[in-house]
């Protein structure tokens, strides 16, 4: 059913839809309006869930770890400090293997603190052994929950959906809801790997030693593997139930004839491809690449999807986090990609641009600004999109001056307010 | 594409406004982007929010910096460095208040841009007559259709519709009063501004 809805209000009645168990979750911006629409329909009765109000992230998540022990489908949300206060647990549910579906708002981290919208939480968790999917829109963040579940379930592993703070989940867009039977269709009851029985016991997180914790790890490398085919699969499924595209291991816009093409995750993309078709009526062959699983890192549908003749010289990843003394997380992973297997752009020049760090808006005017020096080879491996120069060297010029040249942040926001 | 930014302070409810625009276009078949503009929301605080209405589906994610329509639901934002900061040329403004576009320092702005491009409309007072409660942001929508009708980026009947199903019982219909009384304080307003061309 179509409907006018804000992010967070849609991928609450799309949680709904997969009869989640338990939902256990701590409030943090900008993902609480999910688990308070959620909390509420579980009052109403129209939910039939156990919904627990715990006293921190890390309690969410362990307390998501029993529920699925106990063999209960289970949900949970957060966002930025919430999620690294969860990091033991939320390394714990993939090492265990347990199903749990989370969505993370993404949000940045602190210091400075910031409630705004970047990649940084997300993107620390990376290597924690859950599958990463970002949503482009508010229709893809509710459909790849329903995803979620099945692909989850189906592995033993579990999924994080990753859906832009503030800038999807508290804008109202037009997204068509599915209906309950179709979810039914689709997502079969929840038949857990493993479950504490009483009739049958087993004990689940026992110590592993040197003897076997490699091929547990392995197991969980494997699955890893095995969700790179089941992601197009369920997309597939998908598409086939619901009669719309969502989900999957990534997707191209416009990259047929491209010579230079932008790569990026999440809501982004939206802003890029009103980008790009502009670029395209100067005359620019610009296109988009548009990582949707991030983990597992699609490098085989990435080197495939680019193809390997030589017309495209140049890819432009877009970070929506930074990797302070590395660069850009996303670059290594695509620079690793394309270095390795088959096929592939082997000599495309790849640059970083890091953008829209804590909330800054990625606009339309910069990226056209950006792609154009790009596409003229003026555009440096590593940049910022809308550096405040003259903010950074008036504080470096300060910390050379002097020792005990105070606090750099509210330096900088003291000079913001002083300028004419 | 149809683009508003409303101004209003913490707790008036733009977030609330931008978003029955986006439902009213949306039940008009039109697609609508709503969304606030993300601020550490303090009761009091200046505050935006923002609403893109087209006829294809809306990607882009950046703020408004080009409204073709502001809605100013507090006059002592009036003078914030940047209110009108990438309004169209000929774009439309409306701000609630109960005193006159020259008593509020807006003459010049009048008399470059045309009376009936900007007006100010008493969405606080019809407020509180008609719901009893003072809260802008129905009674401005409902100046706002007015004011745009030419355009037509939005209908009087479908915001009616967006308030009646956003809110319920005395609540929807004093919203919606007031909505009404602002369409036709506007309309009024307009047809004096034409007569007197």
């Amino acid at each position: 059913m179509l409907k006018q809805i804000e992010g967070s209000r849609a991928v609450a009645e799309s949680v709904a839809m997969c009869r989640p168990r338990v939902i256990c979750a701590y409030p943090i911006t900008p993902q609480t309006h999910i688990v308070e629409a959620l909390g509420a329909m579980v009052k109403k009765g129209e939910l039939n869930a156990e919904f627990l109000n715990v006293e921190s992230e890390f309690a969410a998540m362990s307390v998501a770890i029993g529920a699925e022990a106990a063999g209960a489908r289970a949900y949970t949300a957060t966002a930025s400090q919430g999620l690294l206060y969860m990091s033991e647990a939320v390394y714990n549910a993939a090492g265990l293997g347990l199903p749990v579906v989370m969505t993370v708002a993404n949000r940045a981290i602190g210091a400075p603190i910031n409630i705004w919208n970047d990649h940084s939480d997300a993107m620390s968790q990376r290597d924690a052994g859950w599958i990463q999917l970002y949503a482009e829109t508010n229709q893809e963040a509710a459909d790849l929950h329903i995803q979620a579940f099945r692909i989850a379930e189906e592995l033993s592993n579990p999924v994080m959906v990753c859906m832009d703070g503030f800038l999807l989940t508290h804008a109202s867009e037009r997204v068509d809801l599915p209906e309950q039977d179709q979810v039914d269709a689709f997502l079969p009851p929840y038949m857990p790997r493993q479950v504490l029985d009483p009739d049958d016991p087993v004990s689940i997180g026992a110590m592993v030693g040197p003897e076997a914790f490699t091929e547990v790890r392995y197991l969980g490398y494997e699955r890893m593997r095995q969700a790179l085919e089941l992601i197009p699969a369920v997309e597939a499924d998908f598409g086939a139930q619901f009669g719309r595209g969502s989900g999957g291991l990534l997707k191209l816009y416009r990259t047929d004839d491209a010579d230079l093409i932008v790569v990026a995750l999440g809501s982004v993309l939206g802003t890029v491809k009103d980008a790009i078709d502009e670029l395209r009526d100067d005359g620019l062959r610009v296109g988009a690449l548009a990582i949707t699983t991030f983990r597992p890192f699609p490098a085989q549908a990435v080197r495939d999807a680019l193809g390997d003749d030589d017309r495209l010289r140049r890819l432009v990843v877009l970070e929506r986090s930074l990797a302070p003394g590395s660069g850009g997380v996303v670059t290594a992973d695509l620079r690793t990609a394309l270095a390795t297997g088959d096929g592939g752009p082997r000599d495309a020049i790849v640059s970083t641009v890091i953008a829209g760090l804590g909330g800054r808006p990625v606009t339309r005017d910069s990226l056209r600004r950006m792609l154009t020096s790009a596409s003229r080879g003026a555009l440096p491996a590593f940049s910022f999109l809308d550096l405040d120069r003259g903010l950074v060297d008036g504080e470096l010029t300060r910390i050379r001056a002097t020792r005990r040249s105070g606090p750099s942040a509210e330096n900088i926001l003291r000079d913001l307010v002083g300028r004419p | 594409m149809f683009q508003v930014r409303f101004h209003g302070r913490g707790g008036q409810g733009v977030v609330t406004a931008a978003e029955l625009l986006a439902s009213a276009a949306f039940r008009e078949d039109r697609y609508a982007q709503a969304f606030p503009s993300f601020g550490s929301e303090r009761m009091g605080a200046p505050v935006m929010s923002f609403c893109r209405i087209d006829d294809k589906p809306i990607r882009t994610r950046e703020p408004v910096s080009e409204p073709d329509a502001l809605l100013i639901q507090d006059p002592t934002l009036l003078h914030q460095a940047g209110i009108f900061e990438g309004l169209r040329p000929d774009g439309y403004v409306l701000v609630n208040s109960a005193r006159g576009a020259g008593d509020l320092g807006l003459a010049s702005f009048v008399a470059e841009h045309g009376k009936e491009r900007l007006l100010v409309v008493p969405a606080t007072q019809l407020a509180l007559t008609h719901l009893g409660r003072p809260l802008p942001g129905a009674p401005m929508l409902g100046g706002f259709a007015a004011l745009t009708q030419t355009e037509g980026p939005v209908s009087l009947g479908a915001l009616l519709a967006a308030i009646t199903e956003r809110f319920t019982g005395k609540v929807a219909a004093g919203n919606a009063d007031a909505a009404r009384a602002a369409f036709d304080f506007v309309t009024d307003e307009l047809k004096g501004v034409a007569q007197h061309a």
